[in-house]
Parts: C-alpha cells; sequence; structure tokens
C-alpha cells in the first residue's frame, strides 16, 4: 500500500435543513482497498457515497481524487465534462436497483458494450467478444447476450449492471446496497463474486450497506455512521469483533445469528 | 401580391431566421432554435423549410421545390407557387438552373454547386429523440458530445438483423463533432452531403430549429470498423430511363403484382431522356 490515497475527503459537512447528512466527515481510500460504510437509514451514507462521487455537493469540505497520473484534483470543483468522463471510464457506480442503470430495451450485450463505445470504441466483433467475455466472468451464460434484460432474473440484473460497470476497468466502484432486495442464496453468490472480481482486478471500492455481513465479507475497512457523524472506522475485523462506540456494539449485537 | 411583404414573411422575422442560420453556420450541425412562425400550410408540410427558403430568398433567385426527388407532386407544386406568388421569383423544375431548391426527403441525383443552396424541410431535429426521451438530457449530451448511445442503437440494430436497419434519417456526424439529423432522406443521399460545394439549410418548422452544414464540411454517417456504413438501393434499373446509380421509388402499375421502379428524382429521369437514355418500360 502506498502512502497515497485514491480518494480523500476532509470536513463534509451537508444538512438538510436541520437535519444533520454529514457532520465533519473525512474519508480516505487507498487503490485497491475496500471500505464499507454502515449505519441505520437515514445516517447519511447514501448522502455521503453521491457526495464522494461528485453528484451532490456538500455545503462545506472537499473530496479529492487521483487520476492515472498521479495528479489529485478537486471532484467537485472538476468541469462537468471531465467529471462526466470520469464517471464513465475511472469510475463505476452500482445501484441498488439494476433498473436504474440498466437499459431495459437493449440487449445485454448492448448494455456491457454501452461503455466502450461510449469511449470510443467502434468495432462491433471486438465490443460484443468483450460484452461475451464480462458476461462469462459474472456468471451469465453466454447465450443470453442478445436477451433484453426484462427478461433476466433480480440477481442476474444485478450481476449484469456489475458486468457492464467494470467492462471499462474502472480504478473506483461505488457501490449503494449491492445485494439490496436479493434473497439470501443469491445474495451469497453475489457477494463471493464482487469479492472475486475486486481481488482479481484490484479495484477501489466504497461500498454502501446496511448489512454486516456483507461489510464483513467484503471490506477491508469499516466506517459505522449515525445521524452523519462517523462514530467509529477502522479494520473490519477490529471494528466488528471490538465495538467501541455505544452505537456500533449496539449495531453488532442486534445481527440475528443464523 | 399587394398587401404582401416579399416572400411572404415582414422583414423583423426574416432578420431573426437569418440571424438564427448564421448561428448555425458557424457551429456546423448545432441545432439553433428559432422563432418559428404560423405559415400558410400545416405544421409536417413544411413550415420550416419555407421560413428558411422565404429569409434565404432574394428577387433575382431561381427557386426549385421537390418532394421526395419529384417536383409534380403537392406538396412540390404548391410551395413552388406560394414563392412564384409572395416573392415573384423564377422557378424551374431543373436542378443545374436553380440557385434555390427546398427539398423533402431527398438530396437531387445532380451534384450542386457552390452558388446554389439546398433547403431541407425537417420533421424532427433531435437524431437522438427515439434513445433518450428528456430533451434536456439530449442537449447535455450534444453539449458534451456523448453519442455512445446512438451507436448502442447501431449496436441493437447488429445484433437483431445482422445489419444497421437505419433506411432513412440515417444519424451523421457532422464536421467531427454533431451527431445530426439529416432530415428523412433515404441513407443512399447521405454521402452527398460529405464536402458538398452547396450550402445546406435545414428548418424544422413546429420543432422550432434550424441547423445547417457549410460548403465543403466533413459529414459521416455513423457505423462501426467491421460494419462500414453502406448506401442501398432498389437493385433495378430506371424503367424510364434506364440509370442503374439513381435512387428509385417502386410503382404499383397494375393489380396483378405488376412493378415499375423508376428514378424518385424526376428531373434527373427526365434530363437524362432527354440525351437519348432509355428504360426497358419506356416503349410501353
Amino acid at each position: 500500500m502506498t502512502d497515497e490515497t485514491l480518494l480523500s475527503a476532509r470536513n463534509l459537512n451537508l444538512y438538510f435543513g436541520a437535519i444533520p447528512a454529514l457532520v465533519d466527515v473525512n474519508v480516505d481510500l487507498w487503490p485497491g482497498e475496500v471500505l464499507a460504510i454502515v449505519g441505520e437509514s437515514g445516517s447519511g451514507k447514501t448522502t455521503l457515497l453521491n457526495v464522494l462521487s461528485g453528484r451532490m455537493a456538500p455545503q462545506s469540505g472537499v473530496v479529492w481524487y487521483r487520476d492515472t497520473e498521479g495528479v489529485q484534483s478537486d471532484v467537485h470543483a472538476m468541469s462537468a465534462p471531465s467529471l462526466r468522463a470520469l464517471h464513465r471510464s475511472d469510475w463505476g457506480f452500482v445501484h441498488q436497483n439494476p433498473r436504474d442503470n440498466l437499459r431495459m430495451g437493449v440487449s445485454a450485450g448492448g448494455n456491457v458494450g454501452e461503455r466502450l463505445m461510449a469511449q470510443g470504441r467502434r468495432h462491433y466483433g471486438s465490443i460484443r467478444e468483450e460484452a461475451i467475455n464480462w458476461l462469462a466472468q459474472v456468471e451469465i451464460d453466454e447465450a443470453r447476450v442478445d436477451d433484453l434484460p426484462r427478461t433476466f432474473s433480480g440477481g442476474m440484473l444485478q450481476r449484469l449492471q456489475i458486468a457492464r460497470t467494470l467492462v471499462t476497468h474502472p480504478r473506483l466502484v461505488f457501490m449503494d446496497e449491492p445485494t439490496g432486495g436479493l434473497d439470501v442464496s443469491v445474495q451469497a453468490r453475489l457477494l463471493d463474486l464482487i469479492r472475486t472480481l475486486v481481488r482479481k482486478l484490484g479495484i477501489a471500492v466504497v461500498l454502501v450497506t446496511h448489512d454486516l455481513a456483507v461489510a464483513r465479507l467484503l471490506a477491508h475497512r469499516v466506517m459505522v455512521m449515525q445521524r452523519g457523524v462517523v462514530v467509529e472506522t477502522g479494520l473490519t475485523d477490529q471494528v466488528l469483533d471490538d465495538p467501541q462506540h455505544p452505537y456500533t456494539q449496539l449495531l453488532v449485537s442486534s445481527v440475528l445469528a443464523a | 401580391m399587394n398587401g404582401y411583404n416579399f416572400a411572404y414573411l415582414d422583414e423583423q422575422t426574416k432578420r431573426m431566421i437569418r440571424r438564427a442560420i448564421l448561428k448555425a453556420v458557424a457551429i456546423p450541425g448545432h441545432q439553433v432554435p428559432f422563432g418559428s412562425r404560423e405559415m400558410p400550410l400545416p405544421y409536417g408540410w413544411g413550415t420550416g423549410g419555407i421560413q428558411v427558403t422565404a429569409s434565404v430568398l432574394g428577387a433575382d433567385d431561381t427557386l426549385k421545390v421537390i418532394d421526395q426527388g419529384a417536383d409534380d407532386t403537392t406538396n412540390a407544386v404548391s410551395i413552388r407557387r406560394f414563392f412564384a406568388r409572395t416573392a415573384g421569383v423564377a422557378t424551374t423544375t431543373h436542378t443545374a438552373e436553380a440557385t434555390v431548391i427546398q427539398t423533402r426527403h431527398r438530396i437531387p441525383e445532380q451534384p450542386l454547386r457552390e452558388d446554389q443552396i439546398l433547403v431541407y424541410q425537417v420533421p424532427q431535429p433531435e437524431p437522438l429523440f427515439k434513445l433518450e426521451p428528456s430533451r434536456a438530457e439530449a442537449r447535455r449530451m450534444h453539449g458534451l458530445a456523448e453519442y455512445g448511445l446512438m451507436h448502442v442503437k447501431l449496436y441493437e440494430d447488429i445484433t437483431r438483423y445482422g445489419h444497421v436497419s437505419i433506411s432513412y434519417d440515417y444519424p451523421v456526424m457532422v464536421g467531427g463533432r454533431y451527431l445530426m439529423s439529416p432530415s428523412p432522406i433515404p441513407a443512399f443521399d447521405n454521402p452527398k452531403m460529405h464536402m458538398m460545394p452547396a450550402l445546406q439549410l435545414f428548418g424544422a418548422g413546429r420543432e422550432k430549429r434550424i441547423y445547417a452544414i457549410p460548403p465543403y464540411t466533413r459529414v459521416e454517417s455513423l457505423d462501426f470498423d467491421d460494419h462500414p456504413f453502406r448506401a442501398t438501393r432498389a437493385p433495378h434499373a430506371c424503367g424510364l430511363c434506364g440509370a442503374e446509380d439513381s435512387y428509385l421509388d417502386e410503382v404499383v402499375i397494375d393489380d396483378k403484382g405488376g412493378r415499375l421502379f423508376v428514378c424518385s428524382d424526376t428531373d434527373h429521369c427526365e434530363t437524362r431522356r432527354a440525351d437519348g437514355h432509355k428504360g426497358t418500360e419506356l416503349a410501353a
């Protein structure tokens, strides 16, 4: 691990009226690291994700991103074209609901190929080959490459979304509850898949989840949020096995034993 | 004609439209909004084209109007007569003699010159409208030159049909920057827009947009490296003039399945026949 962070945020503050969503939040993310943000509903997890990814502006504070050339730039000071270019190439966003990201009227292959075409790839054969390749990586039968996403199951849709996001080999992926709304066996398979891909490709991930089991399985580090405040942060095992903050203790103790 | 300004529109309106045209010429392929006026013909019949024509027409111009390549269809005849009456300009059906040509859905077969202006009637100026429902988002995509979505459409076509199935209104890139709808001309005509010596102006009356391609501008039809753009035409010779390189109309001639393929550009066909070319169906 180098001492150069991929993404770092300092003193982020954001209030929705009187409701605190982010209070003096600091984040550091190193290349290849998986950071989980956990906390209950309304604790500011998704807001933090949106602010880090430049989709929402904080009231104060900065978010720095270091690009492939090692140049650090303020995400919120970037021009709209360069931020969009970043979202198209270096970054990826996996939504809780895959229907928000996928084009439901476009075949699976077209969905996976879209980011390649947006980057200027103009060879049908190679785009298609890469799409089939990625479908195989997310364990979707290549015979389904020309099928519409609406014929896919929920778990397949989520895997298709992951293929579509990772096809451009992003360095940083934001995931918002990637396993939400899936049944437990499908969740387990998906988590296993995400873990394998992230390790293999060395992608840095900011993962928002309310499920501590997901954090334990995927994340290197955990941040616990409550009412916009980061109450505890540290290595995953350390935080989950020996929680210091009362709120974290409550979260950990409220996990149902199977 | 008494009681009307030259070429029907008042001078202030023409000035506004000319400003939009100048801006459109300065940014090839970019859609410029303009204050489209009510015209004495219904939307969809060429209200945009007729306003552009009225604004560029001078007293010494010679006007030709075609509809689907033909000079003698209702739309072409009435627009030509409209300007003959309101502007008193000379009209012609010969492509070579015209200085301003208003067209619906075709580009004349005969190559155009630098001293000619081609005015297109455009029903839907936004090439992304079937793919991106939000106009604000489509404008943003134009602003940032994000046209991956259009290629997704081509990808889907090739996947489903083995080739790009767009036969008219085939999207083009203008000057390597803006994605543009060429109006519903057949894809066969797309290559004619590339590096054309004549000025090309596009008017969409209902949608209130004007755009342009200045002379000698790159116009490329979208394609993939391994599925290059191909201009297609019916695999026949014109029944009247025998042309094998012109765009053809298919005409049903009886109720026994009889078909006649003729040039859709009537002036081109007549000129060729006058030059002695004969098709197989001409004698009958």
